[in-house]
């Protein structure tokens, strides 16, 4: 059981982690790729 | 025993290795910033001039409606600070390196964030101050240090945590420094709209949230990190008990490196591809309208520059995971081979007007470019082991240095000294094209003559015990507290 809970805690860790640079990171990207598009405008 | 001690970061049981790489994006993604730092080069050259300008109330929506002031800084002064920061990047990692590696991640990380934060806080001053010298010192010197320390050091991390996959893991960090721009280039953007005024350009202030936003986004990667205690491995890997040809299982110490044929090929080989992207990466834009009146409008060009930068990062994830399969020596050739194609064929694409074409060689050319970064730490762990591979990693950039003069220089020159004899706008940049091909059969001789790195540069077991008293010390430490090590 304390096996079970140290697991999880580390994926929600693991998930937090991935989260933090992620979300910024997809944000960018897409501002990019709208800035982008503009080549085929 | 401090917080920073490379022996408390030695990961315990349970500690996945996918925390990694966030940690090392954390670095990454800020100190990439640099890749739009161009952002504020316009907006500094109005500091004085808005002041006293007649502009409309509106003048941030198109800046050239202000007038500069004869004492407002040149756009070539401002080109000044990118230059000192790239300078600085390759001469800190190669002078840092050894510390950087010695000292672990997590006192690496986190003088990279004091430094990168630093940085920004007296280029503030210079600007609020309108004092030049600060902005070098500030955002070239001290950001420069920053650049190089962040950069060799999550690499370094990676490279021990994924003995299996260590291109697609460099790839993972160095990737984040190619998409640090899609971050701050919009971000900053707004910023100064916000902090902009009728007689104001709010490019202090921005430059002080983006220091702050910046140390806490490192100082959470400090935190993060970890480094595998001595004689993990990911579960199911073999690491292999002979070297193959071209990677070996011994160590070479960062000092003697730099003695062996393959360092100072390896360096050509990046300093090669990187000039050959460089330069048509800064002039993309210009070289786009150019080569195509009428067609590329500046707005379609602006868009062509941001899907360059999509390749650029793509690329860099992309060709450096390619390399755990087809190995580091046959993805070079891959660039060297694909790339002197492309040069050639470019200006064909312009003598018969096809856009299409044009946009594709670029964007193959500048993945490339990307990949050349991306894949050289772990062909510089396959050649050199990786006890000091962050270090290696750290000398080794001071091609990127060089590149970043020469591939500027030679595409602006020759460009310029064509327009000047004559030659049409249009056909400016066919002789250039065929130089950055030349350039890359060079690339291709240096990695032909890669070969294994000769024995005798190998660390000896006695040397090796002596050096790894500490990381002894740190194991000692981890098994006292964990009984095991770290799982995958």
């Amino acid at each position: 059981m304390a096996t079970q809970n140290q697991e999880s805690f580390s994926g929600i860790k693991l998930l937090l982690a991935w989260a933090f640079v992620g979300i910024p990171l997809i944000w960018g990207v897409v501002q990019t790729a709208i800035n982008a598009a503009k080549l085929f405008q | 025993m401090s917080f920073f001690d490379r022996s408390r970061t030695v990961a315990g049981p349970g500690f996945s290795r996918w925390m990694v790489p966030p940690a090392a994006l954390c670095v990454h993604l800020c100190i990439g910033q640099a890749y739009a730092f161009s952002v504020f080069n316009l907006p500094m050259t109005k500091l004085l001039g808005i002041s006293h300008s007649t502009a409309p109330a509106n003048w941030h929506a198109n800046l050239n409606w202000v007038t500069p002031l004869p004492e407002d800084w040149k756009l070539t002064e401002l080109g000044w600070i990118f230059s000192l920061a790239i300078f600085f990047l390759g001469v800190s990692s190669a002078v840092f390196g050894r510390w950087v590696e010695e000292g672990g991640p997590r006192r690496a990380m986190f003088t990279a964030a004091l430094c990168w934060a630093g940085g920004f806080f007296v280029s503030a001053i210079g600007v609020y101050l309108h004092t030049l010298w600060l902005l070098y010192l500030g955002y070239g010197v001290i950001g420069g240090i920053a650049l190089g320390i962040g950069y060799i050091s999550p690499v370094s991390t990676l490279i021990k945590w994924f003995p299996d996959r260590p291109g697609m893991a460099t790839g993972m960090a160095i990737m984040g420094f190619g998409g640090g721009a899609f971050i701050a280039s919009p971000l900053s953007v707004w910023l100064m709209r916000k902090f902009t005024t009728t007689t104001h350009v709010g490019v202090a202030e921005t430059f002080i949230v983006l220091g702050v936003v910046y140390f806490i986004w490192m100082i959470v990667g400090s935190i993060i990190v970890r480094v595998p205690a001595p004689g993990w491995k990911p579960a199911g890997y073999t690491p292999p008990v002979e070297a193959t040809k071209l990677i070996t299982t011994s160590d070479v110490y960062v000092y003697d490196s730099f003695k062996t044929p393959q360092f100072w090929l390896i360096w050509w080989i990046l300093c090669l591809n990187v000039t050959a992207g460089i330069g048509v990466l800064g002039q993309a834009s210009a070289m786009s309208q150019e080569m195509f009146p009428g067609r590329i409008t500046p707005v379609a060009a602006a868009g062509f520059v941001g899907l360059m930068s999509l390749f650029n990062m793509g690329g860099r994830f992309f060709w450096a995971s390619t390399s755990d399969y087809i190995g580091r020596k046959n993805t070079y050739f891959v660039f060297m081979v694909l790339g002197f194609i492309l040069y050639c064929i470019v200006p064909h694409t312009g003598s018969i007007g096809s856009v299409e074409g044009f946009v594709v060689c670029f964007l193959i050319i500048i993945s490339m470019y990307g990949g050349g970064f991306s894949t050289v730490p772990a062909y510089l762990r396959d050649m050199f082991g990786t006890r000091y591979v962050g270090a290696i990693h750290g000398l080794l950039l001071t091609a990127w240095s060089a590149a970043g003069i020469f591939g500027p220089v030679l595409v602006n020159y020759i460009r310029e000294y064509n327009v000047t004899h004559g030659v049409p706008k249009a056909q400016a940049y066919n002789v250039t094209m065929y130089i950055m091909a030349g350039l890359l059969v060079i690339g291709f001789i240096c990695n032909l003559l890669v070969r294994a790195v000769n024995a005798r540069y190998h660390m000896k077991s006695e040397e090796d015990s002596t050096l790894a008293t500490a990381a002894r010390a740190g194991a000692a430490m981890a098994a006292r507290f964990t009984g095991k090590p770290a799982g995958a």
